[in-house]
């Protein structure tokens, strides 16, 4: 097995004797945080798609994490509440069921990346980071203003939505549903990196000008990218919202957009395992300095700064070394 | 007459007031080394960036295999059989020297939508990126990263990418720059043999290889064709020899 592959195992066996741990010590806490950092992970994962093999620069994927969130919000309420969604021309119910609302917020902010990607991709570089931001905060303020789903409150849900056969309710059976999406979302991705698609996209990254001189369109190559990013970012924002039984703008903030990116800098850009090692750090960084000092973040900001500085291929650079081509 | 592979009916390009390409009306036919020579800043690159798509011409057309393609972007007159070399070579460097040409045999494919396969287990590309770098002779550093390559490597590993395009009509912008003596002197044997395959369109700098090679010869200067004929016709030509080459040539 390469190093890389070893810490890979590293982590995912992280991913699951923690819980199994706190399962055994009777810390539900624990579960939830672990919860917390598999959501996260997802979310970059669907970043790091766009960022690591597009090189697309997204500074709006809270637009699709929110999306998800609020697919699930939107759905749940509705169900809740036993109103229909809508009556006219047909009558849609809101739903309780995880399979229909990770269907519809996949659905939803899939649609959505392919709209942005479609204007945004016109541009490059600062001006592509620009307008991703500038959809975000459109999202951001749209949501805020619209009073039928909490506007600024934003929205709660007062039971965990059901999966079949499960109870989500129960801490680490919800964990179990959330690590199996993540590793199935990690299994799609390694087979993306090494398929015909992941070749001309990694391509399109590094000269644009060749790929159109051997026939293929790499603005089209990006825009299935960030169609298929931005669905994994709003799955994992509909676990998020089933997470916390909310879903508020927050989701859909600036900053939210930058924790995701921050997420997959500090793992590793382009490392299949970086979004894992980004968020598990992150969520641990958190609990842990969180409780000593309000301004926690000033520590995360000087490890981003080391990991910039010194170690450019992330957590997983550094433990790893440089990564290996085949 | 047979009918060209390419052709150019009057280009115009201007720059603000510098008229990069002047009225060019040129052709290549099948079986044939087309050389445009001129000195720096006769208008060369412009000519390619037309002919390949990457600039739009103000006035004139582009045609390939008899149809219309000035309108047409870079990729639909790549996937009609036009393969271009880079001047600067324009390769992954991340990616290894085999990805590079699998990335052409894929262009060719058409197929680029597929996400879940494994493009090295692709037989049919993998058949024809290899027998690509074996043409160029860079078989044995297919698993190499192309950033490793040395400067004339990279050269041909251009050629090996335009080869698995298995184009109508190549177009190459100096395909001998900077590769010293020997490597211009394999590389024009090479070359010799692959008219047979498509015609070339050849920008070159290194007048060894275009007298050695070239069918018919074109000058550019000032954006214009100032002449257009045979080795023999071109050497002697003297306005040729007045605005370009000298009289040691």
């Amino acid at each position: 097995m390469s190093r890389e592959g070893l810490v890979n195992a590293a982590l995912l066996l992280a991913l699951v004797a923690v819980p199994g741990w706190a399962l055994w010590a009777d810390a539900p806490f624990t579960i939830t945080l672990a919860t917390r950092a598999v959501i996260f992970a997802l979310a970059a994962v669907g970043l790091n798609i766009a960022l690591g093999m597009g090189g697309l620069v997204s500074l709006g994927h809270a637009v699709f994490f929110g999306i998800g969130g609020y697919a699930m919000g939107i759905l749940a309420s509705h169900a809740q509440n036993y109103t229909p969604l809508m009556e006219w021309p047909f009558e849609i119910a809101g739903t309780k069921s995880m399979p229909v609302i990770w269907l519809v917020a996949v659905l939803a902010s899939g649609l959505a990346a392919l709209l942005i990607g479609l204007l945004s991709l016109r541009t490059s570089g600062v001006y592509f980071i620009m307008i991703t931001l500038a959809f975000g905060q459109m999202m951001y303020f749209f949501a805020i203003s619209w009073p039928a789903y909490g506007g600024e409150d934003g929205l709660s849900i007062y039971v965990r939505n059901g999966f079949p056969g499960l109870n989500t309710l129960d801490p680490i059976q919800f964990y179990g549903l959330c690590f199996g999406l993540l590793c199935l979302v990690l299994v799609l991705h390694a087979r993306l990196m090494r398929s015909p698609f992941g070749l001309a996209l990694n391509a399109a990254r590094q000269v644009p000008e060749r790929v159109r001189a051997v026939g293929l369109d790499p603005v089209r190559l990006q825009l299935v990218a960030l169609v298929i990013s931005g669905a994994i970012t709003g799955l994992a924002g509909a676990l998020f919202a089933d997470l916390n039984r909310f879903v508020s703008p927050t989701m859909l903030s600036w900053q939210m957009s930058g924790e995701i990116m921050v997420f997959v800098i500090i793992g590793g850009v382009a490392r299949l395992f970086g979004p894992v090692a980004g968020a598990g750090f992150y969520v641990l960084l958190e609990h842990l300095l969180g409780g000593v000092s309000e301004y926690w973040q000033i520590f995360l900001g000087l490890f981003l700064l080391l990991v910039v500085l010194f170690g450019k291929g992330g957590l997983v650079g550094v433990l790893a070394g440089r990564a290996r081509h085949d | 007459m047979t009918e060209p592979v390419l052709a150019t009916h009057g280009l115009r390009k201007a720059y603000g007031a510098l008229q990069a390409s002047d009225g060019i009306t040129l052709d290549l036919r099948p079986g044939e080394i087309h050389a445009i020579i001129g000195p720096n800043g006769a208008g060369k690159s412009t000519l390619i960036a037309q002919i390949c798509g990457a600039l739009t011409p103000d006035e004139g057309r582009v045609e390939l295999l008899g149809q219309d393609v000035t309108a047409e972007t870079t990729q639909a007159r790549a996937a009609r059989g036009l393969a271009r070399t880079f001047q600067i070579s324009a390769l992954a460097m991340q990616d290894t020297v085999l990805q590079n040409v699998l990335l052409g045999a894929l262009g060719a494919s058409g197929r680029p939508w597929r996400f879940l396969s494994r493009v090295s287990k692709d037989r049919d590309l993998r058949a024809t990126a290899e027998a690509a770098l074996e043409a160029v002779g860079l078989a044995d550093l297919a698993a190499l990263r192309t950033a490793e390559l040395s400067h004339g490597q990279r050269r041909q590993l251009e050629v090996a990418v335009a080869l698995t395009l298995r184009p109508r009509a190549f177009v190459m912008d100096e395909p001998m720059a900077g590769l010293g003596q020997e490597g211009s002197q394999r590389l024009t044997v090479f070359l010799d043999g692959l008219r047979q395959q498509a015609p070339i369109l050849l920008v070159e700098h290194d007048m060894d290889a275009v007298f050695a090679l070239a069918d018919r010869i074109s000058v550019l200067v000032y954006g214009r064709v100032i002449a257009t004929g045979t080795v023999d016709e071109i050497r002697r030509d003297p306005l040729v020899r007045d605005a370009y080459l000298g009289d040691g040539a």
